[in-house]
């Protein structure tokens, strides 16, 4: 029998606002080195007597979030607490949004191999992260600093079917979350967080099959295998004739396999209620047109821009749409160029060089030296063979550390072709004048010898003479020498 | 108590003679300290005392008021020794909440009205007793020890903001802050024989009150007159971006407030027999006598019905349990306060949790577990957040006619110890009066207006509308202004 999977994310994004969700501390970045409990406060540790107020800049990143989503935002919605004891929950419950979210019912556009596909996305919330259990010999620990992050939840509809979908579904969302300035897509720092839903039934079964949720998963990686690995064992169980239970699942990212972290009996009642420290949030018409007005260009709108306005190929405008800040880039450099320079040349040169240099040298686009205006020297330069491709690669290089324009760096490299007419008429006046047997056999009809002359041409200037260039030079001198001598 | 002790002069009768010179804060400070001594091995007001900080806040008091008086600026309280609920954040002082589970926890912030307070001049005394964070209704469920009225020291002082009443009641206080959830400042006050106001919900920050039951809980002042009430609440009263739920600055006209005993056309909804409430006789003789005395003012006496008010207590008992089920979670063991010793997490929190609790707490805290339990949820918790829209809307319709309503604080006066400990629900039925109010988020004061047979104090309740605190007071204030009841003192005979 075939198979058909139901899957569903939940993505949890850290959203990118400089305090807390309902504090002042400041939101840092984990980079390792952090003192634990260093940006804490009476609200995040939550002291007795203190009280949340919720962070107007991470209602808006959440607003313009839903609305790049096209969920609908709700005119106002209620936070309520959701609890349960676990050391790292600092009140005993999260303030999270349970039945009158932030924003509903909106969709991602997903391109898989198979085509496009519309997931739907039932709702968006905001909600705060717990602190962190550290685990040492001397016994375990808490560390708050993350406690209180704020976290928007996406969550789709079970409209995902294959894990080519899912991975699409999970990199497109961060894709967009980046360039709405939302969330960092540092996968690594645990930007973002995925949980799945995940069931099976026979293809073309209008029944859905029990359901099981696997929780943690922080890679695109941990996602799609944990999904897979999913998939194939609901289908052995029901192949063998048992039947799948309602469970809450981890994934073991060593062994490849999900584990089971707690049955259906053991489900967790959260006891949710209105959150009466906070009274519902109001979101008017006129500040969700303010927030949509203020929308930033989305990677899958700018592809298709790229393609239409620029007639790119669909690989390198995905490339140079990803970040929003490489596509600025490429369109600055569009622009300086003004028709000299062909799309398709800045968008290899993009997409490859700096690319190439970005990761070599951990830079981004951000810390780039080489301006628009710059780039678009060098590949005058180069159009004009005034430099190699392989001597125009090297002065970007030079470009990168020192921050020189082209024409100063390919001079201090002596890459610089020389299409100099007075110059290469002296040359070839030389190379004439130095090699007469060499001349005199190509002015007997031997113009195989023209190479080898221009060879020498090109030994004289040390390389530096545009060979074309020096080619033509030579055969006017050659001309000039014939009607002399 | 014949010698006259400045530990018994109000607030405003104390800032006269501050301002005359005639009276030192550190003199009247010492004042209050010594009936502290005195009194307080039997009344057992207090949970914490800062004699020493008390003394150094009023020589610097005294110094202030000497470099003010030049320049003609004055602060409210400066020098007026004040005592705290401690249920009240202080920043370096012990805040227990009558429990053993923060029986050591020091808060490293002050409550938003502690901070205007201390803005504000006031030398604190110390933190007084309560029931367990604030759950009862006679300071009996104390982790520590009951404390007692000091009109008759057999008898509870109401709770749970008992500590602070009998404080002001004993002269240990010239005036106490307390927490009113459903009637902790009310209920005490009448009981006592003080003025006990408690302001409409978001007129006063809740930042840094430890949390009973958040949509309910408020802060209001404790004191003898209420002359005295209306200052307390004009220093504390007001906005605070720390906590969401209090409201924009609203007017607060102390001149009008405490003008006059002319009450010609105010228009007073009068509620004294209630459906299947036994009130002592005494309460509604003093009550009834308390409407007599308005009318003679020149107030237009009105009917009025709150037709759901009978359900208020069920209310209350879903939604305050519900919303302490959750604001206690956090006492935990983990980062503050009282832990147990164990061996897994789950013996951690259920040792912690199962020692640092009193039995009126953990009986509250499974009421509110359960009531918020999914499948159960819909038919408690919601239905009385339903039934609370009801109750609030009778108000609404009420001062569509009325301009305040009266009625008593309290069905019965002060009662023995231990008398209603048993029996858990004729405990709840000592607040069956000002539940409503507390529901509602309607400012309500309480006054003396009378004495019973044994010489306990009978609190006559007023309500207004939602912010309508000046109308309450100017009203409370005429009634003062007829009557003597507030001048009466307790008259303390101590052990030692």
């Amino acid at each position: 029998m075939s198979y058909e999977a139901i899957i569903g994310l939940e993505v949890h994004a850290q959203v990118q606002s400089r305090s807390k969700m309902y504090c002042a501390c400041p939101v840092v970045e984990d980079t390792g080195d952090l003192q634990p409990n260093t940006y804490v406060c009476p609200v995040c540790l939550a002291l007795p007597g203190s009280l949340p107020v919720v962070n107007r800049r991470a209602v808006e990143l959440g607003v313009q979030a839903a609305l790049a989503l096209h969920c609908t935002v709700a005119p106002e919605s209620v936070f309520a607490r959701k609890s349960y004891f676990y050391p790292d929950l600092p009140k005993g419950y999260q303030i999270s949004q349970y039945d009158l979210p932030l924003a509903t019912d909106g969709y991602l556009e997903v391109q898989t191999g198979a085509g496009a596909n519309r997931i739907r996305i039932t709702r968006v919330h905001l909600e705060e992260d717990t602190g962190k259990l550290i685990h040492q010999q001397d016994g375990a620990w808490v560390d708050y600093n993350r406690a209180g992050v704020p976290l928007l939840e996406i969550v789709s509809a079970p409209d995902l079917r294959t894990v080519e979908e899912v991975r699409a579904y999970a990199m497109m969302l961060r894709a967009d979350l980046v360039a709405l300035g939302v969330n960092s897509g540092d996968m690594e720092k645990g930007a973002l967080r995925f949980e799945a839903n995940v069931s099976v039934r026979p293809v073309g079964a209008a029944a859905l099959g029990t359901r099981t949720e696997i929780k943690n998963l922080n890679s695109f990686r941990a996602l799609a295998r944990a999904v897979e690995a999913e998939v194939q064992r609901q289908i052995a169980t029901l192949e063998s004739g048992r039947s799948i239970e309602q469970q809450t699942l981890g994934w073991d990212e060593a062994r490849g396999a999900t584990f089971v972290m707690r049955g259906k009996e053991h489900a967790h009642d959260y006891r949710y209620f209105p959150e009466p420290d906070i009274p519902p949030v109001q979101v008017s018409a006129a500040w969700i047109e303010t927030l949509r007005a203020a929308l930033p260009e989305l990677p899958a709108a700018r592809v298709q821009r790229f393609i239409t306005t620029y007639g790119l190929r669909v690989a390198e405008a995905q490339l140079l749409s990803g970040e929003s800040s490489v596509a600025a880039y490429f369109e600055a450099v569009m622009a300086a160029a003004d028709g000299t320079v062909a799309a398709q040349d800045i968008a290899n040169w993009i997409t490859g060089e700096f690319f190439r240099l970005f990761k070599e040298h951990h830079l981004s686009m951000e810390q780039c030296r080489v301006t628009p205006l710059q780039l678009v020297r060098l590949q005058q330069l180069r159009q004009m063979r005034a430099l190699s491709s392989t001597a125009a690669k090297a002065v970007l290089v030079e470009m990168f550390q020192t921050g020189e324009v082209p024409e100063v760096a390919s001079e201090r490299l002596g890459v610089l072709q020389l299409s100099d007419g007075v110059a290469l008429q002296n040359w070839a006046e030389r190379v004439i004048a130095a090699n007469p047997t060499q001349v005199a056999q190509y002015l007997s009809g031997k113009s195989a010898v023209l190479g080898w002359l221009v060879g020498q041409i090109m030994a004289t200037s040390q390389g530096r003479a545009n060979p074309q260039q020096a080619r033509e030079a030579l055969l006017t001198a050659l001309e000039r020498w014939r009607s002399t001598s | 108590m014949t010698v006259t002790s400045p530990a018994d002069l109000t607030i405003h009768e104390a800032v006269m003679l501050l301002d005359e010179g005639t009276l030192s804060s550190v003199a009247l400070t010492e004042a209050v300290l010594e009936r502290i001594l005195t009194s307080d091995n039997d009344v057992r007001a207090y949970l914490t005392l800062m004699p020493e900080a008390a003394l150094e806040q009023a020589a610097q008091a005294d110094t202030l008021r000497n470099a003010l008086r030049t320049s003609g600026a004055s602060l409210p309280l400066l020098g007026i020794p004040l005592a705290l609920k401690d249920n009240l954040s202080t920043r370096g002082v012990p805040t227990s909440c009558g429990s053993r589970i923060l029986e050591d926890y020091v808060p490293p912030f002050d409550a938003t009205v502690v901070q205007r307070l201390k803005r504000a001049g006031a030398v604190l005394l110390g933190k007084t007793n309560l029931d367990e964070f604030a759950m009862g209704s006679s300071t009996e469920n104390s982790a520590f020890f009951p404390t007692h009225n000091p009109w008759h020291m057999d008898c509870v002082p109401g709770g749970s903001s008992g500590g602070s009443a009998a404080a002001v009641a004993a002269g240990e206080a010239l005036a106490a802050l307390g927490s009113d959830t459903g009637g902790s400042v009310r209920q005490p006050a009448a009981f006592c024989g003080l003025v006990g106001l408690r302001p409409t919900y978001g007129r006063c920050s809740r930042y840094g009150l430890v949390a009973f039951a958040s949509s309910l809980d408020q802060v209001g002042p404790i004191a003898r007159d209420v002359n005295d009430a209306a200052l307390l609440l004009s220093v504390i009263a007001g906005h605070d971006a720390q906590d969401s739920t209090s409201l924009p600055d609203a007017p607060l006209d102390m001149a009008t407030a405490l003008c006059g005993h002319d009450l010609r056309g105010l228009r007073v909804g009068v509620l004294v027999d209630h459906e299947g409430v036994g009130v002592q006789p005494a309460v509604k003789r003093a009550v009834l006598a308390a409407v007599d005395t308005l009318a003679d003012l020149g107030a237009e006496m009105v009917d009025v019905q709150l037709p759901h008010s009978e359900f208020a207590l069920a209310v209350y008992y879903l939604i305050a349990p519900a919303e302490a089920s959750a604001n206690l979670a956090r006492f935990d063991g983990l980062r503050y306060g009282y832990r147990a010793a164990a061996d897994t997490l789950e013996e951690l929190y259920n040792r912690t949790r199962g020692e640092g609790f009193g039995a009126e707490v953990k009986r509250r805290l499974m009421l509110g577990t359960y009531a918020l339990r999914a499948g159960y949820y819909e038919a408690t918790y919601i239905k009385a957040q339903q039934a609370r829209t009801l109750i609030r809307q009778d108000f609404e319709a009420a001062f569509a006619h009325v301009d305040v309503i009266v009625g008593p604080t309290s069905p019965v006066t002060a009662f023995r110890l231990g008398e209603r400990l048993a029996d858990p629900l004729q405990m709840y039925l000592a607040d069956i009066f000002t539940l409503p109010q507390a529901l509602a988020g309607l400012p309500a004061l309480s006054l003396p207006c009378g004495f019973d047979e044994e010489g306990l104090p009978v609190g006559l309740q007023l309500t207004a509308p939602a912010l309508e605190e000046t109308r309450l007071l100017h009203v409370a204030h005429a009634y003062e202004q007829a009557t003597a009841w507030h001048t009466r003192r307790p008259n303390l005979t101590c052990s030692n």
